[in-house]
């Protein structure tokens, strides 16, 4: 009844049962930071616009100013941010096309202004691009140590594409 | 004799019923995981509610064997969800990060672009021959909880099954030799 076996048994079920419901109270504990991030996002310059293969494709320079310190707690391995183009077509009720993206590993580098162009090719499905008015989004998803992900974003710039290619 | 007879018919009837008892609670445990399992899959609507991570794809987020917990609701997908997602002709699931996404006005229908956090380009040389863009049924479920180091015990198992049969070994001798 209290065999070797028996009582490795009990321990091991009791240390594993004590270290689910640690993890479980460090994601919880996620929940009482109230985060309050800030954005500023500018698209610089249009680099060049063109249609290949039917579709608009075009190169944009922005810049992005973030100040993501208050997101991290604790429980916080990284955050992942990323900036995306948010459109709408009359034949796509939304498209998001990501244009830059990173990995902040720690809070002191979540203080951060960068100017890049797009690292991902901003194409439409089709040529819509013209003229096309468009919001600049920086979303960011925080990469728990252990539990719960959460997600956000927050919408910045509307944009107007040029009226001809360049 | 009669005396002698008595005792092995006790004794007899004792092991049947420990042995009854035994085989009752290992049943026990084997159904209870099961529903557990199934249970999950209610709750979370996804046909495989937790996953392993077996690629070094989202590094540093994920790194081979950890366990992330999926959810699939009828919410749209976006850009910047970490989706699990089936390959037509590819039998191992992938877990990577959408990145661009084309909802139609009229169907709904969506064409998801999606890439790992650690790889260079993004993953139209994972897809089918000829594929471009996923879509909805191509997709099991979203990542939404994550839990460091768990998912080694199942890498060991399929990589070295004699340590999985020593311990269901170990485990159901556990059971068997119990008394209580």
């Amino acid at each position: 009844m209290h065999s070797f076996l028996y009582r490795l048994n009990a321990l091991l079920t009791f240390s594993l049962i004590i270290l689910a419901l640690i993890c479980g109270m460090a994601s919880f504990s996620d929940n009482f930071n109230t985060p309050s991030p800030s954005v500023d996002l500018k698209v610089l310059n249009v680099n060049w616009f063109h249609k290949q293969h039917g579709n608009d494709e075009v190169s944009l320079t922005f810049s992005v100013e973030a100040d993501l310190q208050s997101l991290f707690t604790w429980n916080t391995k990284q955050i992942f941010v990323f900036v995306a183009a948010e459109y709408e077509t009359p034949k796509n009720a939304l498209n998001q096309i990501s244009l830059w993206d990173g990995i902040i590993p720690s809070k002191d580098s979540a203080k951060f202004s960068i100017q890049v162009s797009n690292k991902y090719r901003f194409t439409d499905q089709g040529s819509n691009l013209r003229g096309k008015p468009f919001n600049l989004t920086l979303h960011w998803h925080v990469m728990p140590k252990t539990g719960k992900m959460f997600a956000d974003k927050i919408v910045t710039s509307s944009y107007r594409l040029p009226d001809e290619y360049r | 004799m009669g005396f002698i007879g008595d005792t092995i018919d006790s004794v007899k009837s004792i092991q049947i019923r420990q042995l009854l008892s035994q085989a009752v609670s290992l049943g026990m445990i084997v159904t209870s995981a099961l529903i557990i399992w199934k249970a999950l899959m209610c709750i979370t609507g996804s046909e495989s509610p937790v996953v392993v991570v077996l690629s070094g794809s989202m590094e540093p987020g994920f790194k081979r064997g950890d366990i992330l917990f999926l959810h699939m609701s009828n919410d749209p997908i976006r850009a910047g969800e970490i989706v699990v997602f089936n390959i037509d002709g590819r039998e191992i699931p992938i877990v990577h990060r959408v990145i661009k996404v084309h909802e139609r006005k009229d169907t709904g229908e969506v064409d998801v672009l999606t890439k790992g956090d650690n790889n260079y380009g993004d993953d139209r040389l994972l897809y089918a021959h000829g594929q471009m863009w996923l879509n909805r049924h191509h997709i099991m479920g979203r990542a939404v909880g994550f839990l460091p180091y768990v998912g080694w015990v199942t890498i060991i198992m399929t990589e070295k099954p004699i340590i999985k049969y020593v311990l269901i070994g170990a485990l159901g001798l556990l059971v068997i030799t119990s008394k209580d």
